[in-house]
């Protein structure tokens, strides 16, 4: 194990985040808090509580994980892509580093960084609303196990990306409606019992369902089969990976 | 000489199937300076790339330094400095967390006194604190080398280095790879510069159409290719060429005024001092002489153009 190349990776992206503070920390934090000023404060005062919780509280972990995803798979796919697109990728294809050392160094800085803007986000959230945690343990597994799962899937589409549209689109175009429509900002039994029904082929619904469990113990789905769904994605993306490093897929040829 | 990268039958297939080597040997021997010439597509780079670890070969083996390139990827790559074709930097990074990484990527240690005296051998100490998109070309350059030497290589890979590169630098540029050299660090370089290699190289190898075409010391590559011509310049215009002078390679210039001498390098003097005597014999008097002999580049030349 290369570990000096680990930590080489990892420190240097995470420098790319200290220099581009603003970017990285302070925008997701302002968009964020937009979220709880109109939603939770404004239209979220006349909306009823659900299941005892009242709707800026609800509205918390998913606005969490939509940031998290976001940040993780933002994170996840630059730090691959942008030495693929300056050229500077092949001092790190020809060190003395495997690949699996590669996504360690990359995977855990996205990681790391999604981490620290769920944290501070989480911050932002407690001066604007009530919120309390009954599983602190399993909110922070689900907070990793997610932050990992989105950042190797971010790195695949760095890998797979041959321009800035194709990097774009997941993040932009993929990630908002899941999230909207995974129940973040509603419970699915709200919704009429067809749209329940396709709600549940939607992966963020397991994610932000027992994310928010670990806060209030309310749930969509059980908090089990969420655990489940996420550590199944989180297998599909290491395959994925397997593969694109067995085959040297865009990297090597 | 013992070879520290062995290159055995080497071939490279495209996944668009341009066959870009095939079947290249090459034996590189430790501490020497191999300059490898050859047109843009012959398979320079591909080669490189191979031996490096950023292109998977197709078929044959590399050994670098008794290990294998693919299964011992651990060792070869830590032997190898790597300078890029492309000026390819990370705009936003600062010189000296740049060739800091590149240490670190290398699974070395942080040692902060190597990189200020590479900095120092390549004239950057001034612009470590200087972001990369601030620095010109040649600067760029200059990095892409302090990168490659920040884990102190055994083995230097310079492709083009000195492609839009100013005469200054390109002198200084030498200058390190000399130093290089002299710690004992093997240099092969990739160049369209025929009289850099000519100047620094001890064995040129040219590659055309993804082979090896020829392999050889400078001087004996020189000698053995290398053609010579005498010139003279007569006292009196000639019309025609005596038949006496006949068994001589030789031939009138346009106007009558010279006499060409086309000679093999290695054959040298005897024939000269025959034809200058039978000159004498044959009252043919000449005002001045001189030689010239083939650079790298016309053989080059002639043998990619066989080639063709």
């Amino acid at each position: 194990m290369n570990v000096e190349a680990i930590k080489s990776i990892y420190f240097f992206e995470m420098a790319r985040m200290r220099r581009t503070l603003l970017q990285s920390v302070i925008s997701p934090v302002i968009t964020t808090s937009l979220y709880f000023i109109v939603f939770g404060t404004a239209i979220g005062s006349r909306i009823q509580s659900i299941e005892g919780v009242s709707y800026g509280s609800f509205i918390t972990p998913g606005l969490i994980m939509l940031t998290l995803l976001t940040q993780c798979i933002g994170n996840g796919s630059i730090g691959i892509y942008f030495p693929k697109f300056t050229g500077t990728i092949y001092e790190i294809l020809s060190a003395p580093v495997a690949m699996t050392e590669i996504l360690i160094g990359y995977v855990g800085a996205a990681a790391s960084k999604g981490l620290i803007i769920g944290l501070i986000i989480l911050a932002t959230a407690s001066f604007f609303v009530d919120i309390s945690i009954a599983h602190p343990f399993v909110m922070a597994v689900f907070l990793v196990l997610t932050a990992v799962t989105f950042s190797l899937f971010g790195f695949i589409i760095g890998i797979w990306a041959k321009n800035f549209e194709q990097l774009n689109i997941v993040p932009m175009l993929v990630v908002p409606p899941l999230t909207f429509l995974g129940g973040s900002f509603y419970s699915i039994d709200m919704l009429p019992p067809f749209w329940q029904a396709v709600s549940h082929f939607n992966p963020v619904l397991y994610l932000v369902s027992g994310f928010r469990w670990s806060f209030y113990e309310i749930a969509d789905v059980n908090p089990l089969l969420s655990l489940g769904m996420v550590g199944l994605f989180l297998a599909i993306c290491l395959s994925i990976l397997g593969w694109i490093f067995h085959t040297g897929y865009r990297l090597r040829s | 000489m013992a070879s520290v990268v062995s290159i055995q039958n080497l071939t490279k297939t495209y996944g668009n199937g341009f066959e870009a080597l095939k079947g290249i040997d090459l034996e590189i021997e430790e501490g020497e300076i191999l300059a490898l010439l050859g047109p843009n597509g012959a398979g320079k780079t591909t080669l490189i790339s191979i031996v490096c670890g950023l292109v998977n070969p197709s078929g044959g083996k590399v050994l670098v330094g008794g290990y294998d390139v693919v299964r011992d990827f651990r060792q070869t790559r830590a032997m190898i400095g790597l300078v890029p074709q492309e000026l390819t930097t990370d705009m936003f990074e600062t010189v000296w967390n740049t060739v800091s990484f590149s240490r670190g990527v290398h699974g070395k240690k942080p040692n902060p006194e190597l990189v200020e005296s590479v900095l120092k051998d390549l004239s950057l100490w001034a612009k470590k604190d200087n972001m990369l998109r601030e620095l010109s070309g040649g600067m760029k350059r200059r990095v892409l080398i302090a990168k490659a030497l920040a884990h102190e290589p055994q083995i230097l890979f310079l492709d083009e280095p000195t492609a839009g590169v100013d005469v200054n630098l390109r002198r200084e540029m030498w200058q390190v790879v000399e130093r290089l050299r002299e710690n004992g660090v093997t240099i092969i370089l990739t160049t369209h510069y025929i009289e850099e290699a000519e100047e620094i190289a001890d064995r040129v190898g040219v590659i055309n159409g993804g082979k090896l075409l020829l392999i050889e010391e400078k001087t004996a590559l020189m000698k053995k290719l290398g053609r010579k011509q005498l010139r003279l310049e007569l006292a009196e215009p000639l019309k025609i060429l005596p038949d006496s002078l006949s068994p001589y390679n030789l031939t009138l210039s346009e106007d009558g005024a010279a006499l060409l001498h086309e000679y093999k390098g290695e054959e040298g003097d005897g024939s000269i001092a025959s034809l200058l005597s039978m000159l004498q014999a044959e009252n043919i008097h000449f005002r001045d002489l001189s030689t010239r002999q083939s650079s790298l580049e016309d053989i080059f030349v002639a043998l990619v153009g066989e080639q063709a």
